[in-house]
């Protein structure tokens, strides 16, 4: 079972309190919201009291009129309760809304502070959930639960009251049953809640099973899995099924044990109350109040247990989230920022150590100066760090030990967003984001108007095929880009590094390979991203490398060679080696990752 | 009545014979139910008249004896109507919990028929929903609605019955909000279903918004997108927020004005029913027990109208379910087999005959002939989106040719059984699939059990150079694989699918681009081994296994026995790798520019 799954303690003070602090902005709402609620739940005592009245009274005297104004005051009351639960549900529902903005908008933007090295640990859906799923659960609490509860307890300590003042003797005997009807509830819950999490536990199973097959038909089908397969979801199906049939068992019996205990004290009423009518210690409409009371006594206890479900499940979801925003943030700007000198840009990787995992680092003292406007290609097998270097670099990761520095300043002391300001970062997946072909070249920089993105895209031979599209620049990029093909995106991808304009490009090259021609578009629009600018690349391709001044060769986390292409070939050591295992044979395309680990973009 | 609504209407019916055929085998449980709810109903409606003689009695004076008894009666009712409720709910939703377990099931089968064209028609997330949403949706018509309709339209009937009894003139006044109740469950149902799904669908926005912005964290670090993102996410939530005050105004209406009109009644019946006490025609107990069962009505009334939206939604899910379940599969077993019926009877020869295939109205392969003779090698060279895929897809008939275009030892496949076909070819895809389950499973996928012992599990992983990958990981051939497990790469998914296509021990092999994703070297050593695995007779009878790979190096395709080189749907060329190279084509263009890269580079 998932974590998510596991539901804690239906209270907790501290996480309650700290809830709560959420609405201190909405203060008046609040307390107007309460004070409704205290008011609605005043009303619902009055109809039983007036037809005791008119039971005891207006009957008996004949008095029509009396009746008469007896039934304008009810129908005041009913309005006034209309009106008063109206006002308190816009006003706490709205009010949940708004904290639910704010509580949104504190997790998303942490989320957007937070380390990448968090990212490492927790997969982006997990952190859906928390943004969409778990707030979600916390608007119930505040919009149906904890307001509520305020006018369940206000009506069980009116009618109480009500009756302890009509005849406590009555009173004490009605509420006999209270007991049995706590126990009762107590019984369902515990029971309903296991059902209901190996229901859920189930009905996962289902799906992801489910999901599964319908991804994977042609192989299921190319293996005449479908019987065996059919045999397995049954199984889960039929899991699935006696789940359910055990908490509908659960149902079955709360319900018209509520009901009997609700005719139990219909009946003690009726056995005691009915004796004290004859001993005329009680009136008849006394005992008709009784009776109408005690049927509205279990609502709000029934009601009381439901949202003991939800606080449940509101505490499970807020300690989450608020693990989530106390998770402190490491890498982020230093309260004294430096500015390194703006017309160098001399990069140097000053005996750097790192690891992901602490204990098995990914780098070991590397030290390698980049001038200006010199073009570096970093070459290495899988697993070598050629992507903690351009982690590192971006301030994605702080180095474990030693220091990077710009023109001589650690890039730990500049402003975070200077620092990145400086690179031009191209992946190998290319994200692009949903919004037009301009918006995915632009990104949030308003400033860069449409002329400069058509240069940029212009400048990478994009603008070949965006021009063909219906819509031109405003052509809307589908999900995840998927109209467009990997080297159309990867020219976009170059666009948009061109676009603004950076000192440094870093580049980590795609893999995948793409048609000849596409090859040749690739490899022209990259020298036109790399002119007048440093680059530091993770190269693939062999037109890449050779296009490269240097070429910095890391094995094992440690930097083994440099030189140029020739250079290092001449000298036949590891460039030499790597090149003859991995170029060798290879397609006029690229240069291919050894398969013995998941490329670290991955990890990247 | 137009044509069209003429057509919707017996449309209409064929749906709901259908689901009445589909419920039949549940008759039983439907009878027992159903006398339960009248057993339930008519004894919980005698509660109120109990309590009509009670107080009756009480206000003239009565024995406690008697008063005891009414009490014990009212208990003892309430036992015995609580009872059958126990079993209704049981029977009843209980049966509806079959029926969805039946339905999921046929679902399941039902999709398993399709061919691999109709999930390409089909996204995933539509069929998922119609096998989650739409199914609870029908389980809830099925169930909880048959229920609450046969319940309360009982209570409703004996009440209104046993209320003329009292006072018809009352009665009738008393029901005066009640069809206003209902309209307006109705009206609100829908107003709030509509408000909802558009609440849900700025939902889905947010998620997008969230999804993309977190999964793209590095692209938005490097290009100090943060504030950009925030303000994007901002928009998107206070669009909501606006869209849940829309659904927050109605609804926050809707159960205070319910409370309204049936407090109005109640009014009345205070108002005007003492009015009939005082002028002697109705007793105190008559009076209670007025207003005990108009306030029994009110749950039906709006049950009334939340049964309804079930039923309208539950009707429209089944015809949703019912466009799956009876979608005709395109690829479908021989009426009557041809002469090869075993998987032992193919020898492995392959022939395309002047195939011709265009899908979506463009040309895929045309006029394409060849023959691949059992036993021997034969490779695919071509540009992406020659064809490649779509040839080699047609011999396991995941894609349909046309009728007589593909034979297997001059058979056509269609007059395979499909079992006998897909058994005797093992196919590796150019994007291999696992499941999430063990690396074991995964390349035991393809056969029973009991033939997949670990030292065969092993062997084939051997072939596929993917043993000592599997070696180093922490549980070795247990290993999970995917989300809960370990993520492979590109390169060892398509060494365990080479695996798993071994390990059927198939007479056909098949290799679409299968070793893409790994490098040179390794790719070497596993067309060696395979050399090796094809040239050995696993069974006396039929000597090697054939062979058709597709690839884009030359050095994975140099040493086949024939070479077919695919431009845009048609054989451009054909022969041997010296051949070709003679020909001086695209082959020896190709062959030239691989060679030539390894020079330029090692200048």
């Amino acid at each position: 079972m998932h974590d998510e799954e596991v539901l804690g303690k239906a209270y907790d003070g501290r996480l309650m309190r700290r809830l709560l602090g959420y609405l201190r902005p909405y203060r008046a709402h609040v307390v107007f919201a309460v004070a409704t609620i205290v008011a609605n739940s005043a009303l619902q005592l009055a109809p039983p009291y007036l037809t005791k009245i008119v039971i005891d009274e207006y009957i008996p005297a004949r008095d029509l009129s009396g009746l008469t104004a007896i039934a304008a005051l009810y129908l005041g009351t009913l309005f006034a309760a209309f009106a008063f639960e109206y006002a308190q549900t816009w006003t706490m529902q709205t009010t949940g809304q708004k904290v639910m903005l704010d509580l949104r908008m504190q997790i998303f933007s942490h989320l957007h502070r937070l380390d990448v090295r968090f990212y490492d640990r927790n997969p982006v859906g997990r952190l859906m959930t928390r943004v969409t799923g778990d707030v979600d659960v916390l608007n119930e609490l505040f919009t149906s639960g904890v307001v509520s509860i305020f006018g369940d307890a206000f009506t069980l300590v009116g009618i109480m009251a009500v009756l302890v003042w009509m005849d406590w003797r009555l009173a004490l005997v009605a509420f006999a049953v209270l007991p049995f009807i706590a126990l009762i509830t107590q019984w369902f819950r515990a029971n309903v809640r296991d059902s209901y999490r190996t229901v859920r536990t189930w009905i996962a199973r289902i799906n992801a099973y489910l999901q599964e097959r319908i991804t994977g038909t042609s192989t299921v089908q190319l293996f005449r899995r479908e019987a065996r397969d059919y045999a397995a979801f049954d199984d889960i199906d039929r899991a699935h099924r006696d789940a359910n049939v055990q908490s509908i068992f659960y149902y079955a019996v709360f319900y018209p044990a509520v009901e009997l205990v609700s005719a139990l004290a219909a009946s003690l009423i009726i056995w005691y109350g009915g004796g004290r009518v004859m001993e005329n210690a009680l009136t008849l409409g006394s005992l008709v109040a009784f009776l109408q009371y005690s049927q509205r006594f279990f609502r709000p206890i029934s009601d009381m247990s439901e949202k003991f479900n939800v606080l449940q499940g509101a505490m499970a979801s807020s300690e989450r989230i608020f693990a989530l925003l106390d998770t402190p943030v490491e890498v982020k700007s230093p309260e004294i920022r430096l500015k390194a000198d703006t017309t160098g840009g001399v990069i140097a990787f000053e005996d750097v150590t790192f690891s992901y995992v602490p204990g098995e680092p990914v780098l070991k003292n590397v030290s390698f100066r980049v001038e200006p406007g010199q073009r570096v290609a970093l070459v290495g097998a899988t697993g070598s760090g050629k992507t903690t270097i351009v982690n590192l670099l971006l301030r994605f990761y702080d180095v474990e030990a030693g220091r990077i520095t710009i023109d001589g300043v650690d890039i730990r002391q500049m402003d975070l967003a200077a620092l990145r300001a400086m690179f031009g970062l191209v992946l190998q997946d290319v994200h692009l984001f949903s919004g037009t072909i301009a918006d995915n070249v632009r990104l949030g920089h308003a400033e860069i108007d449409e002329a400069q993105v058509r240069r940029a895209l212009e400048a990478v031979h994009a603008w070949a095929f965006v021009s063909r599209m219906p819509g031109g620049l405003s052509t809307p990029v589908a999900e995840r880009g998927s109209t467009l093909s990997v080297g159309q995106k990867q020219l976009l991808s170059f666009a948009r590094a061109l676009a603004f304009d950076p000192r440094v490009l870093v580049l980590d090259e795609a893999t995948s390979s793409v048609d000849t021609e596409t090859e040749l578009l690739i490899r022209d629009a990259l020298r036109v991203v790399m002119r007048g600018r440093t680059t530091i690349a993770i190269a693939h391709r062999l037109s890449t490398i050779q296009d490269m001044d240097r070429i910095l060769v890391l094995h094992k986390g440690e930097l083994r060679e440099s030189g140029t292409h020739q250079e290092l070939l001449a000298a036949r050591g590891l460039y030499h080696r790597l090149y003859q295992l991995q170029f060798k044979d290879s397609p006029s395309t690229a240069l291919r990752a050894s398969p013995a680990q998941p490329d670290l973009v991955g990890r990247s | 009545m137009t044509r069209s609504t003429r057509f919707a209407r017996s449309g209409q019916d064929s749906s709901t014979r259908r689901l009445l055929d589909y419920l039949k085998r549940y008759r039983r449980s439907f009878v027992a139910g159903f006398a339960c709810v009248i057993a339930a109903t008519t004894i919980s409606l005698a509660g109120p008249w109990v309590l009509k003689y009670a107080i009756d009695d009480l206000n003239r004076g009565v024995t406690s004896a008697k008063i005891q008894l009414y009490g014990g009666l009212l208990l003892l009712l309430a036992a015995v109507g609580g009872f059958f409720r126990f079993l209704m709910r049981r029977i009843i939703v209980g049966a509806s919990r079959d029926f969805e377990y039946d339905l999921r099931n046929d679902f399941f089968a039902a999709l398993q028929r399709q061919a691999v064209a109709y999930f390409q028609q089909h996204r995933t997330g539509d069929l998922m929903s119609r096998a989650t949403n739409d199914l609870n949706a029908v389980r809830m018509m099925i169930g909880p609605a048959v229920m609450y309709t046969s319940s309360t339209g009982l209570t409703f009937v004996i009440a209104i019955a046993l209320m003329l009894s009292i006072d018809s003139k009352l009665t009738l006044i008393a029901l005066v909000p009640l069809p206003f109740v209902s309209v307006m469950v109705r009206y609100f149902g829908a107003a709030i279903h509509e408000r909802f799904e558009r609440i849900q669908a700025q939902f889905s926005d947010i998620s997008a918004v969230t999804q993309e912005s977190l999964a793209g964290v590095r692209v938005v670090r490097a290009y100090r997108q943060e504030t950009a993102e925030i303000d994007r996410f901002r928009r998107a939530n206070e669009e909501y927020v606006v869209r849940n005050k829309a659904l927050i105004r109605l609804q926050g209406a809707y159960y205070p004005s319910m409370g309204l009109l049936m407090g109005v009644g109640a009014l009345l019946v205070l108002w005007l029913g003492s009015r009939e006490v005082i002028a002697g025609r109705m007793t105190i107990g008559e009076l209670v027990a007025f207003n005990t069962y108009l306030m029994m009505l009110a749950w039906p009334m709006i049950a009334f109208g939340w049964v309804t939206n079930l039923l309208q939604r539950g009707m429209a899910s089944w015809k949703r379910m019912l466009d799956v379940l009876d979608a005709v599969p395109a690829i479908t077993d021989p009426p009557v087999p041809g002469p090869i019926r075993r998987v032992e009877d193919v020898r492995g020869e392959i022939e395309f005959r002047n195939l011709t295939l265009a899908y979506g109205g463009q040309v895929v392969l045309q006029n394409v002939s060849a023959v691949i003779p059992a036993g021997t090698t034969t490779a695919i060279v071509g540009p992406t989106g020659s064809g490649k895929s779509t040839l080699l897809a047609t011999i396991p008939r995941l894609t349909d040719a046309p009728p007589g275009t593909v034979f297997i030892d001059g058979v056509d496949v269609r007059d395979i059984p499909l079992r006998v076909l897909r058994g005797a070819i093992g196919f590796v895809p150019q994007e291999p699939f696992l499941f999430s389950t063990t690396i074991a499973e995964n390349i035991a996928f393809g056969v029973d059990a009991a033939d997949a012992s670990p030292d065969a599990i092993a062997a084939a992983a051997a072939v596929a150079r993917l043993d000592h990958d599997v070696s180093r990981f922490p549980k070795g051939y247990d290993t999970l694989v995917g989300e809960r497990g370990i993520t492979l790469s590109g390169g060892q998914k398509q060494r365990a699918a080479i695996a798993r296509a071994l390990l059927i021990d198939p007479r056909v092999l098949v290799l679409d681009d299968a070793l893409s994703a790994v490098d040179t070297y390794t790719e070497e050593e596993i067309l060696h081994r395979l050399r090796d695995v094809m040239r050995r007779p696993l069974d006396q009878a039929w000597g090697r296994r054939t062979s058709l790979i597709v690839s884009h190096r030359v050095s994975t395709v140099r040493d086949a026995d024939q070479i077919l080189v695919l431009i845009e749907g048609r054989i451009a060329e054909r022969g041997t790798h010296d051949e070709l190279l003679r020909l001086d084509g695209f082959y020896a263009d190709l062959y030239r520019k691989q060679l030539l890269e390894e020079e330029l580079a090692a200048s």
